[in-house]
């Protein structure tokens, strides 16, 4: 099977561990991914908080490559890109002016309808889930999971049409088939501050701190990610919370690719997980 | 606050809703959008608070307001909002029209950090970490910021030393220099 594949910025540095595992466990399972020939950063909410038009055409300019190269569909594993990416497309089909501009801009067309998915879609209805179950070779039991969709996979609802924007449950779902645990939180999506993390550290921290606290009160051993930026803010923030707030988290935030690829029998080290800041030692045994 | 009411006061949520074709009046404060908003204990104006300014034509206030800079995009009031106002992007219509109009920004870390995130954009076509962080630290003189994190990250191979450049340079230069503030709207709506 050979699919679309947009890495965007982030898995190609602070998200390496994403692109190792995903990777990984792809080529476990015959999976192909074509990536999209000379694409450029999504421009995330630095584009379109600064300018309407800039945040739409810097995503859709994605698109436009994708449609060259002959791609049918997108998987862009990074909740941010794929939210951009789905903006772009639901925008330009909404209205044809906006189309036209963003034509001009790009220089160039999408010919055809792309389909954009996130990694959890993939897995669920590209893959399937029937299909994973078969390639299970090690159950992940006796794990505790809390699974963080964040923001940007399940809003806005209208226009990426994927889960329930307030209990989402494919994560739980996945979480569940590779033979975890995933518990009952009321964190879920609630947002980690996103890129407020270098302008905004203090809001960053507060968020995380309730993000944690509540992960921590229903027994989580872990959280569970499928967005870089999540990742970061969780991970590499942690001590900075503890410092803060005096609290005493030692939770491993780790891509559900990781724990996929853990359950296929794929060595640790393949996966990344030791370019964590807080350590997955424990999972690491597996 | 003191609030100067004026027979025109209409006039800011028309603009707003010529940029951004949202409808402001729909809004009747029933403040759940606040309620759900993760960021509104850091802020003065509320999201509620801040589009009931708009109705009352309070541009000066709205627009030297922390509020829409502060807004993380989580997007959690438009999807809450009963009467489907996207109120995220109101808030990003007001720091949008603020840039335009000159106005000074109320919290320039986060309008620095944009800046130094589209700048590496433009010239790479990709992001480039590492030199975005020192650019925004140098930007907003925090030139140690995070500094700490710094060697952990190159240790465990998750900070790139080198940007990536991409082959189509002028397509990228091209959206930056031609892009406008808003979209353009296919027809104003009746209220």
């Amino acid at each position: 099977m050979a699919y679309g594949y947009y890495p965007g910025c982030s898995l190609h540095s602070t998200a390496k561990e994403y692109s190792m595992s995903l990777k990984a466990v792809c080529r476990k399972l015959n999976i192909e991914l074509n990536e999209v020939e000379d694409w450029n950063c999504c421009g995330a909410t630095p584009a379109h908080t600064t300018k309407e038009e800039l945040g739409v055409a810097l995503a859709y300019s994605n698109l436009v490559n994708a449609s060259k190269q002959g791609l049918d569909n997108v998987l862009a594993p990074c909740a941010a890109c794929y939210n951009r990416l789905k903006n772009a497309s639901y925008a330009a089909s909404h209205s044809p002016l906006l189309e036209k501009r963003m034509n001009e801009l790009t220089g160039g067309k999408v010919e055809h309808d792309i389909k954009v998915f996130n990694i959890l879609e993939f897995f669920r209805d590209i893959y399937g889930q029937d299909n994973l179950k078969t390639a299970i070779q090690k159950p992940l039991s006796g794990f505790n999971v809390a699974c963080y969709y964040g923001c940007l996979l399940v809003r806005p609802s209208k226009v990426v049409n994927f889960d329930d924007p307030e209990d989402p449950q494919s994560m739980d779902e996945l979480v569940n088939l590779l033979g975890a645990h995933a518990v009952e939180w009321s964190c879920k999506t609630e947002c980690c501050g996103g890129s407020h993390a270098i302008p905004e550290t203090d809001i960053v921290l507060e968020l995380g701190r309730r993000i944690f606290s509540s992960a921590q009160s229903q027994g989580a051993q872990m959280i569970a990610v499928a967005c870089p930026l999540c990742q970061a803010n969780l991970d590499m923030r942690q001590e900075q919370i503890n410092k803060k707030y005096k609290t005493d988290f030692k939770m491993p935030v780790v891509y559900i690719t990781q724990l996929l690829g853990l359950a296929l029998g794929i060595p640790s080290a393949e996966l990344g997980l030791n370019s964590h800041f807080v350590s997955t030692q424990e999972l690491a045994k597996i | 606050m003191q609030l100067k009411l004026d027979n025109n006061v209409s006039q800011f949520a028309d603009e707003i809703e010529a940029l951004s074709g949202l409808n402001l009046y729909d809004c009747y404060q029933c403040g759940k959008c606040s309620a759900g908003c993760p960021v509104s204990q850091f802020t003065q104006e509320s999201p509620t608070r801040l589009i009931r300014l708009i109705q009352l034509n309070q541009k000066e206030t709205v627009l030297n307001s922390k509020t829409p800079y502060l807004c993380a995009s989580c997007s959690t009031c438009s999807e809450r909002c009963p009467m489907e106002i996207d109120v995220a992007k109101v808030m990003e219509t007001v720091r949008i029209l603020a840039s335009r109009e000159g106005v000074k920004p109320a919290v320039k870390e986060v309008v620095n950090f944009s800046g130094a995130f589209l700048d590496s954009v433009k010239s790479n076509g990709r992001l480039f970490e590492f030199g975005m962080t020192i650019s925004f630290n140098l930007r907003n003189r925090t030139p140690l910021k995070d500094a700490m994190l710094g060697p952990v990250m190159l240790q465990k191979g998750k900070l790139g030393l080198f940007p990536q450049s991409i082959k189509n340079k002028e397509k990228i230069k091209n959206i930056f220099n031609n892009s406008s503030y808003f979209e353009p709207k296919e027809e104003k709506k009746e209220h």
